[in-house]
């Protein structure tokens, strides 16, 4: 398969969700059937009620693996019984940068998601789900599409699944390059076929959802947590993780480190410095300067704080947020102020333009990390990054604009030194190492002169 | 006509989604209609427009919204090299450097014979594999300088 993906970090004796580190082609049907595949589904449809379902996944504590951590059969529990039709929605737009977790197990263990699926939807009783992946995920989606179709040919899905009576049907639909999309009711406006732009909550997607009906909407992640859930039960859930963070978890581990990928994990077992010893440590034993714990929407954590524990409450606090556990580590060689533009620029570049503190705010602070990096900055231009920030923060229609203040505003707090350190050494335009990039994203004119696409 | 020439995948698509709810299929509809005009021309708007029963300017809204439409032609090969943070740490920028010179043109623009077409993106959810580039939408992992370069012959000549 071209274009395959799959890490094989073995962090566990048996993987609850990576389980294809341990059981090769576990994403044939046959292979992942023979490996207790669709168990769950067969026991939930043959002896189980809908509620029974959401119970156990209630009692097992399984947090949205999305970003948020809301507990997923207690989101499942707000579904109206008596409205149809109702709908699953899956979020497999994983864009926030540097993460690539629903990558692996829609390529290596694509069963167990579909599975995971099939089970929130008989929970809630929707015969319809969507699986929104984004756009980029084309190749993902063939391989994902063709595990779908394995199941319909084995009556996995499709109408009267096993004699039950239950009818279910599962879509894709792939997005077109949006990050924001990975905010649920933007999704949804997306699969509606609207711009894809967030809706004021409430209502809820729960209530008012995809057309206007109760919809539950989990990650891909989440998801794929749900049928060991169900077949093994809440107690053996629990016996990984913490009382408040119980089960396993993908971290996506990248940056400047020797073995970059995926390492599932039981949450609250290991800290950040672990973790990036398994990540095989850092390029040539470089010193860490800095890890962004969930790409570039939270906010840095110092190398001071590396003895922190893998779970939502302890990086919370510590300052930041786990939110996808998406890992990127800075060591000593890297430039603070170079890698906060980098996360600003992505921010101007997703903003999806319907709020004036996001659009104008991640606008002019780009501009003003640009003036910086050419070496044309002033002291006055570090304070106003951070009024930039400041005038965003608790302004903007949804969280895409207050993630983008976390790279200025975490930056600045524990690195304010560096960003005066890069102006003195870098005043009227003195060169820097940064040039060719500057010049392709026009800031800086190159011999053909300045080139403006963003 | 896409209505004509691609009918099955047509149906197939629309098949997807409650028929009261036909908008829905703009973006796969437009996939579709890229994938025949090379680009979201303003035939292809409307006629994805015909189908899902919707105005032009509303397809065209959303076109201009994703990425991943183009509204202008592009070369036969879309080369996307993701330089966000996280490659970035691991050398994509000055791999994108390199793409550059090889190609003899800037990211953003395409080559004078209409084969490539070189973009910088963002993430793409592969960042322990940097430097790593989409073509037409497939992945290329751990791209080097010589991988680069083969990759591209083997594009020429095909
Ligand atoms: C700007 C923004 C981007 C998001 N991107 C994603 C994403 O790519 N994937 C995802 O699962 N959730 C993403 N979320 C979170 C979703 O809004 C939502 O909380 C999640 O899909 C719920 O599923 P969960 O409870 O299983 O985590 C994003 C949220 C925001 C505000
Ligand atoms: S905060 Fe940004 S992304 Fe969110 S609605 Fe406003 S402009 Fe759009
Ligand atoms: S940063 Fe390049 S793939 Fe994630």
């Amino acid at each position: 398969m071209s274009g395959f993906y799959g890490t094989k970090n073995k962090t566990m004796e048996r993987h609850v969700l990576l389980r294809d580190v341990d059981v090769p082609n576990i994403r044939e049907y046959d292979v992942y059937v023979a490996n207790d595949g669709y168990a769950a589904w067969k026991k939930a449809l043959t002896t189980m009620k809908p509620d029974e379902v959401i119970n156990v996944v209630k009692d097992s504590g399984l947090r949205g693996r999305g970003g948020a951590g809301f507990p997923a059969g207690v989101k499942w529990s707000f579904i109206p019984k008596d409205i149809f039709p109702k709908y699953v929605v899956v979020n497999g737009d994983e864009s926030e940068a540097g993460t690539f977790k629903d990558h692996q197990i829609i390529d290596g263990n694509p069963h167990q998601l579909i599975e995971g699926v099939a089970l929130c939807a008989y929970a809630v009783q929707a015969n319809t789900s969507y699986i929104y992946l984004r756009g980029e995920f084309y190749e993902p989606a063939k391989t994902l599409q063709r595990a779908i179709d394995e199941a319909y040919a084995h009556g996995m899905l499709g109408k009267n699944v096993l004699g039950s009576g239950f009818d279910l049907d599962i879509h894709i639909h792939l997005g077109a390059g949006a990050y924001i999309c990975g905010e649920e009711t933007a999704l949804l406006s997306s699969l509606e076929g609207q711009l894809g732009q967030p809706r004021l909550r409430p209502p809820f997607p729960a209530v008012q959802g995809l057309y206007a009906k109760p919809t539950v909407i989990n990650n891909v992640e989440t998801l794929a947590n749900v049928p060991p859930i169900v077949l093994h039960g809440a107690q053996w859930y629990r016996q990984y993780g913490t009382e408040k963070s119980p089960g396993t978890k993908i971290f996506c581990v990248s940056g400047r480190v020797n073995k970059p990928g995926n390492y599932e994990l039981p949450l609250g077992k290991y800290t950040i410095r672990e973790l990036i010893e398994m990540a095989g440590g850092t390029m040539d034993g470089r010193p860490v300067k800095g890890v962004l714990p969930a790409g570039s929407s939270a906010p840095i954590l110092p190398a001071n704080l590396l003895d922190t524990k893998l779970d939502y409450e302890s990086v919370q606090a510590a300052g930041s947020i786990l939110g996808s556990a998406s890992f990127v580590i800075l060591d000593d060689t890297v430039d603070i102020v170079w890698a906060a533009r980098k996360m600003v620029r992505f921010f101007k570049h997703e903003s999806c333009g319907k709020c004036t503190p996001c659009r104008e705010g991640t606008y002019w602070a780009l501009k003003l990390y640009d003036k910086i990096l050419s070496g044309h900055g002033t002291l006055a231009d570090v304070d106003m990054i951070g009024e930039v920030a400041g005038q965003m923060a608790g302004k903007c229609f949804c969280l895409l604009g207050e993630f983008a203040t976390s790279p200025m505003q975490s930056t600045l707090k524990h690195f304010r030194a560096e960003y005066e350190a890069f102006i003195a050494n870098h005043q009227g335009g003195k060169m820097n190492g940064y040039t060719d990039e500057l010049i392709r994203e026009g800031v800086l004119a190159g011999p053909e002169g300045v080139i403006t696409r963003h | 006509m896409l209505r004509e020439k691609r009918a099955a995948d047509i149906a197939q698509v629309l098949a997807k989604y409650p028929p009261e709810r036909k908008r829905s299929a703009v973006m796969p509809l437009l996939y579709i209609a890229q994938e025949e005009y090379g680009y979201c021309s303003d035939e292809a708007i409307r006629e994805v427009a015909e189908i899902i029963g919707c105005d032009p300017t509303e397809v065209k809204s959303i076109v201009g919204f994703y990425t991943m439409f183009y509204e202008q032609p592009v070369g036969r090969y879309v080369i996307d090299v993701c330089d966000d943070l996280p490659c970035a740490l691991r050398g994509a920028d000055k791999f994108v450097t390199y793409c550059e010179k090889r190609l003899g043109i800037r990211a953003g623009q395409t080559t004078p014979d209409g084969k490539f077409t070189l973009n910088t993106v963002m993430c793409i959810a592969a960042c322990d594999r940097a430097p790593v580039a989409q073509v037409n939408r497939e992945y290329r992992y751990e791209l080097t300088e010589e991988s680069f370069d083969r990759m591209l012959d083997e594009l020429s000549q095909s």
